[in-house]
């Protein structure tokens, strides 16, 4: 569970079935079961004007539950990044009255938010929950370069090479936490390397 | 005491009849120089001192915010009113030296909308005119739908279709013509923002249907003034002050708060800002919440009034006061 930091940390919460006729759910990995216990408390009918996006992890898990609950539309995509232009092909259609939910890990929800933010959906709107790994998105300040799936602290930038404190602050607007060199007055001072992100 | 509203000395400079309700007031500055910059939706309180008596009431801004020379408002005669808009009616006239307070917004545009969809009802039109020239003038993106009882009093309908065009939707009650809210609100596109300006009843039907069709609350802005209503006259002791007072029946609890010489913070007198809120002590009776500020939890438990526009009956009230 993501824990309150700073105030620019994002801190998710638990789905919750809201009014309205089209919902769009996005999740990955285990993020299938938040959807899965949502279902339990939403109205006789809530799936008949639902579409589920789904990325399923390594394990190729949760599909069957998910198709179970019969939604509208059912779409299983590779990767975040293969599913992306149909995203947002749905959302430059979407009316008022969408309502967009998003589980799983963390670089999913922020990604998805990022989209949703585009599209002129404010971030007080989506429902969110966090389930899963806690692999941070990090985006380098020196280079800008972004490193998926970060799970050490420090870490080292996949771009310029540097070795990065991974900060609590996040952006939504690039969905990335922010790394910064942690020895940059002398390199050759080298940290112990830890994993804290799992 | 008006928290953050200075007053401003100014002057009616002009007195203008709309229609057979409506009319509106222009105010400057008595110095001469420009007015407080505002943004659109936001309002004044205007005191009018008639006789012994002082009335506070708000009225929406209603000219350009890109014109501070003057402020204008405009005000529908009630004739079963607490006597605010006759007074304004019957006795205001170019020349006579006002005071105002600053402008105060409690229902702005939100600006990262990518549409802007207004809803008036009537006299709820007022807020909108600022915020259509507010918009117009960045090339924002917005269409009003406005609700009037006959055409003759669909104030400035005529200066918006010519300021507008299709941006302008009309709708008259008399002749049976009536928004189609719920097609309206499902065919927005992501990002659009609702505003909603008018009488009670409409107020609470789009914010209603709203929320049926999936507008998150965050993108649904409405204001209403509730003008106080009158009530049984009731006593209420100020515990902090140390006073006991009478609230008459067509007085306020803030007004006779005030005319006790205690000066509580306000700022819309309307039930909506929550600078008022006032905590309760104890009570043996029955609250009448008039507000739109408290949750009806707090509404239920009795630890809470808005002097401006609720009231009480029963053997006592004590607020910490």
């Amino acid at each position: 569970m993501a824990a309150k930091s700073i105030i620019s940390r994002p801190v998710y919460g638990t789905l919750g079935p809201q009014p309205g006729k089209h919902h769009l759910f996005i999740a990955d990995a285990e993020g299938a079961l938040a959807i899965r216990d949502m279902a339990g408390s939403a109205p006789a009918g809530f799936f008949d004007g639902a579409e589920i996006v789904f990325i399923p992890g390594s394990d190729g898990k949760h599909i069957a539950a998910l198709e179970m609950l019969k939604p509208a539309q059912f779409h299983q995509a590779p990767s975040f990044a293969s599913l992306l232009p149909r995203l947002r092909q749905t959302l430059a259609n979407a009316h008022m009255g969408l309502r967009l939910y998003l589980a799983g890990t963390e670089g999913l929800i922020g990604q998805a938010m990022q989209v949703a933010l585009e599209a002129g959906i404010d971030h007080t709107s989506i429902q969110t929950e966090h389930r899963g790994s806690l692999a941070r998105r990090m985006q380098c300040v020196h280079c800008k370069g972004i490193t998926e799936n970060v799970t050490t602290q420090p870490a080292t930038c996949a771009h310029c090479g540097l070795l990065l404190l991974v900060r609590d602050h996040y952006s939504r607007r690039i969905a990335a936490f922010q790394g910064v060199c942690i020895n940059a007055e002398d390199r050759s001072e080298i940290p112990p390397m830890e994993e804290v992100f799992r | 005491m008006s928290i953050g509203t200075t007053k401003l000395d100014v002057v009616v400079s002009d007195v203008v009849p709309v229609n057979d309700l409506v009319t509106r007031f222009h105010f400057r500055r008595r110095d001469g120089e420009l007015l407080p910059i505002f943004s659109g939706g936001a309002h004044v309180v205007v005191e009018m001192r008639d006789g012994e008596r002082t009335r506070l009431n708000p009225y929406s801004l209603m000219g350009s915010p890109l014109d501070t020379r003057e402020y204008t408002i405009s005000v529908r005669r009630d004739d079963v009113g607490r006597g605010g808009s006759l007074f304004m009616h019957r006795h205001v006239r170019p020349g006579m030296e006002m005071v105002v307070s600053y402008p105060v917004n409690l229902f702005s545009l939100d600006l990262r909308a990518r549409k802007h969809l207004m809803l008036a009802g009537g006299i709820g039109i007022t807020p909108f005119m600022a915020q259509t020239a507010q918009l117009a003038a960045e090339g924002g993106n917005f269409e009003l739908h406005y609700t009037c009882r006959t055409a003759s009093l669909g104030t400035y309908a005529d200066v918006l279709r010519e300021r507008y065009g299709r941006r302008i939707r009309l709708y008259h009650d008399d002749r049976e013509e009536r928004i189609e809210l719920d097609r309206l609100l499902s065919t927005q596109p992501l990002g659009t923002h609702l505003y909603v300006c008018g009488p009670a009843g409409m107020i609470n039907w789009v914010r209603d249907r709203a929320a049926s069709l999936g507008w998150p609350t965050e993108t649904v802005h409405f204001e209403h003034f509730a003008a106080p209503q009158p009530g049984l006259p009731f006593d209420v002791t100020l515990a902090v002050s140390a006073k006991t007072i009478r609230v008459d029946e067509q007085q306020s609890l803030l007004e006779a708060i005030e005319a006790a010489g205690v000066d509580p913070p306000y700022l819309c007198r309307g039930g909506v800002c929550g600078q008022c809120e006032t905590n309760v002590i104890s009570s043996d009776g029955r609250f009448i919440h008039n507000d739109h500020w408290l949750s009806e939890e707090e509404h239920r438990s009795g630890k809470k009034i808005m002097p401006c526009v609720s009231r009480f009956e029963g053997r006592s009230l004590v607020l910490e006061r």
